[in-house]
């Protein structure tokens, strides 16, 4: 069993992977709010964890789960769609982040948090897997399904 | 697909959640180093009190990791929390200050330790005592050895005054930060003379 480090550590190594699938997941908008959420609920459960094997793992589950309180306040309405950039995308220009993440944010629950969690922060299917509580395969499919449909939106 | 670029954290957020987690009751142990006339010190500070000072030497991550284990894992740096900490370390360290008025949290020592330690932190300023009387006050006159290892582990130096505890004919005995801070510290408290004592 691997002992608990001090919070802040888990802060320090954790808070930008957070950041990163929350501004996927909600906006940029939201994606604040929920990170304060995500950190207090962590750090109000964290006595109790008991093991620290998989941290990254056990704060990227709350986080989705607070993206999902968020987005059900919100009602319907996916991600504060800000107007769209003009001009974002030129031939053979990568696109800006903001036009990206707004697609990702479009996209249904599942795809856009495994999108999110693979690029915003860089996880492994296993890890992605394992934030949403589903098995490895069907990570994998939402990753598929998700990329299809933002190279469609974004083509 | 490029990664997300701009997952810097703007510390603002940061401040508010740390903010956050102390409104709520959270912030079990605050931490934070400050400067000192010797180097980083590592202040370390619980609801009940002050609980632990690190030397300059000490390794912080060490330091936190135990008390991550022994106190709570919720520790969370907030210099502001230990600003008052600071304020009298620093005048301490100007010779403007001779008494600490700060709680403290013994929970890191226990028994014999703490009672040698709770002794100690009646030794006035710019006066010393021995290891000797020391291990009297605590209950146990002939334990000297055990009033030295008790100096020797105290987690609140400085603040509780250890360096104040020499040996029986006035040997200078050990100090968890150095000979030199110790023979600086009661220079400072006017004890000894700026000559070298080696």
């Amino acid at each position: 069993m691997t002992p608990l480090p001090p919070f802040q550590t888990v802060l320090d190594e954790h808070a930008a992977a957070v950041m990163g699938i929350l501004r996927g997941a909600v906006g940029r908008d939201g994606a604040e709010d929920c990170f304060q959420e995500t950190f207090l609920a962590a750090l109000r459960a964290y006595p109790k964890l008991g093991d620290a094997a998989n941290l990254r793992g056990w704060l990227l589950t709350i986080a989705h789960r607070k993206a999902i309180d968020h987005h059900r306040a919100r009602g319907r309405n996916p991600v504060p769609v800000a107007e769209l950039p003009e001009a974002a995308v030129e031939d053979g220009v990568p696109l800006r982040d903001d036009r990206l993440w707004e697609a990702v944010g479009a996209l249904p629950p599942k795809q856009r948090a495994a999108v999110a969690l693979r690029y915003g922060s860089d996880l492994p299917h296993a890890e992605i897997a394992a934030a949403l509580g589903c098995s490895p395969e069907a990570a994998r499919r939402s990753l598929h399904e998700g990329l299809k449909r933002l190279r469609k939106e974004l083509a | 697909m490029k990664t997300a670029t701009g997952n810097s954290i703007d510390p603002s957020i940061i401040n508010k959640f740390r903010a956050r987690a102390a409104e709520e009751g959270l912030l079990d142990v605050a931490y934070t180093t400050v400067d000192s006339p010797f180097g980083p010190l590592l202040l370390a500070q619980t609801k009940r009190g002050l609980v632990r000072v690190g030397f300059p030497h000490q390794d912080s991550d060490q330091l936190l990791a135990e008390i991550a284990e022994r106190l709570s894992p919720r520790v969370l740096e907030a210099p502001a929390e230990l600003d008052e900490v600071r304020r009298e370390l620093d005048l301490y360290f100007e010779g403007k200050l001779d008494h600490f008025d700060l709680p403290l949290d013994w929970s890191l020592s226990g028994g014999f330790r703490q009672r040698v330690l709770r002794a100690i932190d009646r030794i006035p300023y710019g006066q010393t005592r021995t290891y000797t009387e020391m291990a009297r006050k605590a209950g146990n006159e002939r334990a000297v050895r055990a009033a030295g290892t008790a100096c020797g582990s105290n987690p609140i130096p400085l603040v509780v005054p250890c360096h104040r505890v020499l040996r029986t004919g006035g040997a200078m005995g050990g100090y968890g930060g150095g000979l030199p801070m110790k023979e600086a510290l009661l220079e400072l408290e006017g004890v000894l003379g700026s000559k070298s004592s080696s």
